[in-house]
């Protein structure tokens, strides 16, 4: 066992930093503030690969693997958590739906684009009804000769806003539970009938793109039907399986993002005739906290690995965003406690890490959903 | 057309401290990375490559550690990369530095030398020209803009006060200004494919035929360090007090009559 980076890996770190410190840190406060994504930011992520990282070459992507992707989502989200999430949905939740479920003739269509970041992908199963509860999804595809007709709501549509593909899941069977009634459909965000709604307001990652988006009598070929008719859910899970490692290493981002940014200000802020990171005080608690990122950021590479070996993963990708996402809404809060009055003012990332920091225990399955994934791994029953 | 770039490993400055006592560079734990201007005259060699064709090699001589500096080349879209790497090659100055380099140079073959101005540790801006000198092709320095017209370069050279417009016929070897080209990052997917690339090390057996022992090395350097020391800090300057802004400029400007500078 070798806890070590190979060098691949490291050079690929190495980017990925110093692309972070020089493009997006001078963008991600004013990109927060106005709440919108800086499109000009997103073709250089396409330009550099950072899109496309952990699928083949064969469609246009990196033919590198899932460690370098997490990678890359920590070192992005140490600067900017929205950065972040825009790239994990579209990596791990549209693109892996595509290059697990897809036929040869859909990767190459609509995978390729995708991987070589020309297009932004977007995957809607969260309904205003229909959050951690799957089974309330009441989005319907009706069939119609050779076509699916689309009808319905989809709400917190990451990237929806400027995404060119979406991953769709509609009831194709209400007779039974979602779980065995859902399809997956690619669907263009330029078909007649679908309408991506205003930005939704929200407390954290505001730099990201996350709208309603209506479906109303969307006509869908049967050629884009991913997968199986009926065994959509199953692709969903698999979907946010992946999505958990992404969340799980965003959430390690944060965390040692605003841990170095506590620490650059304990460094410099004098009180009590001495710079506060002299006071043993301060010491413990940045102790305990990078020693709290450690493990967050290890459970997170035990995930992924597994992931890259074909192993079960489900569980541990759980876990780890269990952890990490807990451990980030911790070291974020101390951050803005240690600087006192200052880490409250927008003048630092901290408050805006604190905020984002919050959503990595809800999306893509909150806290409690992690630990029903991790209990019924356990054969408690 | 064959691009060859000559880049150096240099410890990244920004980061660096000298040792109080032996006046040296404190290298450990140090990051490594591509010296500024070597970066820009391979951003330049890259771009010459999209727009003409032909391809891009680079060249480094340095210590096997030197071998990331040529993956991150790799990634950023050269096609290959030499590691210019011996016992024997240890301890030159920038003349036998330039004798092995040229020498590697010969054996690889180039239509274009592109190199940078010099490097941040070492500050001396000797190896581009003295490369030159030993392939015994034209060179222009300073180089602020690159254009290949046909069989030769249009090169904007910088001069403290104007700025030269050569053309120059190739092969030839130009020193790269920082301000040249901004460089591109490496590509996600090109440091997976720098990796399955082969960095070729050139060593003192291949050379062996074009290259004198005595030219090279410690023995084949002519330049000895006597003394290396931290600059001390200038003497106090003059403060003149309670001063309105037109008093002040007059005062300004008397001293630097006085002292014949305008």
């Amino acid at each position: 066992m070798d806890f070590k980076l190979d060098k691949v890996h490291q050079l690929q770190q190495q980017l990925f930093r110093t692309f972070a410190e020089t493009e997006i840190k001078p963008l991600a406060k004013d990109m927060d503030e106005t709440e919108k994504y800086d499109l000009n930011l997103l073709k250089k992520l396409q330009k550099y690969g950072f899109l496309g990282i952990p699928y083949a070459k064969e469609y246009g992507g990196c033919g590198s693997d899932t460690l370098a992707y997490t990678l890359c989502m920590e070192e992005v989200s140490k600067i900017d958590a929205s950065t972040g999430i825009t790239i994990s949905v579209h990596t791990s939740l549209a693109c892996s739906c595509l290059n697990n479920f897809g036929t040869e003739e859909q990767k190459q269509k609509f995978l390729r684009p995708l991987v070589d970041g020309s297009k932004i992908g977007c995957f809607g199963l969260t309904e205003p009804g229909a959050g951690s509860d799957v089974q309330g999804a009441q989005t319907v595809a009706v069939e119609d000769g050779d076509d699916y007709v689309i009808t319905g709501s989809k709400i917190f549509t990451t990237n929806s806003g400027f995404a060119d593909t979406i991953i769709l899941f509609a009831l194709t069977d209400r007779t039974v539970p979602a779980a065995k009634g859902l399809t997956a459909f690619i669907v263009d965000r330029n078909m007649p009938g679908v309408e991506v709604g205003d930005n939704i307001q929200r407390m954290g990652i505001r730099a990201a793109s996350n709208c309603i988006v209506s479906y109303d009598n969307v006509r869908v070929p049967k050629s884009r039907i991913l997968g199986q008719l009926n065994k959509g859910f199953k692709i969903a899970m698999g979907a946010l399986d992946c999505g958990r490692i992404g969340i799980a290493a965003q959430s390690v981002g944060i965390a040692q993002g605003a841990l170095n940014e506590a620490i650059k200000y304990a460094k410099e802020r004098k009180q009590f005739g001495k710079k506060i990171v002299a006071f043993q005080n301060t010491q413990f608690n940045i102790a305990d906290l990078q020693t709290k990122i450690d493990a967050a950021r290890l459970m997170t590479w035990r995930a992924t690995i597994a992931e890259d070996n074909h192993e079960r993963f489900s569980p541990l990708a759980a876990m780890a965003k269990l952890f990490a996402s807990d451990v980030a809404n911790q070291v974020t809060r101390y951050a803005v406690q240690m600087m006192g009055g200052y880490g409250y003012c927008r003048e630092y990332p901290v408050e805006r890490m604190m905020r984002d920091a919050k959503i990595t225990e809800i999306y893509e399955g909150t806290s409690e959903v992690m630990k029903i994934v991790i209990a019924g791994s356990m054969k408690l029953k | 057309m064959k691009i060859v770039v000559c880049i150096k490993q240099v410890p990244d400055t920004a980061e660096v401290k000298l040792d109080p006592k032996t006046n040296t560079l404190i290298r450990d734990g140090v990051p490594s990375i591509i010296n500024h201007d070597d970066k820009a005259g391979l951003e330049t060699a890259l771009r010459i490559r999209e727009e003409k064709g032909g391809t891009v090699t680079v060249v480094c001589m340095g210590p096997p550690q030197a071998d990331v500096a040529l993956r991150e080349a790799l990634a950023m879209g050269a096609d290959e990369a030499y590691l210019l790497s011996a016992r024997e090659f240890g301890g030159s100055d920038t003349y036998a530095t330039a004798t092995i380099i040229a020498a590697a140079l010969k054996k690889i073959g180039f239509d274009l030398v592109i190199t940078g101005r010099q490097a941040i540790d070492g500050d001396t801006a000797q190896v581009g020209p003295q490369i030159a000198e030993q392939l015994g092709v034209p060179q222009v320095t300073y180089a602020e803009s690159v254009k290949v017209d046909g069989d030769s370069v249009i090169v904007k050279r910088q001069f403290e006060d104007r700025a030269h417009v050569l053309r120059v016929k190739l092969p030839c070897l130009i020193t790269a200004l920082t301000e040249l080209a901004e460089p591109r990052y490496m590509n996600v997917g090109g440091i997976v494919d720098a990796y399955a690339k082969q960095v070729k090390i050139i060593d003192f057996e291949s050379l062996r035929n074009s290259l004198n022992p005595d030219w090279i090395g410690i023995k084949g350097s002519p330049t000895n360090v006597v003394q290396s020391f931290t600059k001390q800090a200038k003497a106090a300057g003059t403060v003149m007090k309670d001063l309105t802004a037109d008093q002040a400029v007059a005062a300004i400007m008397d001293k630097l009559i006085a002292r014949h500078l305008i």
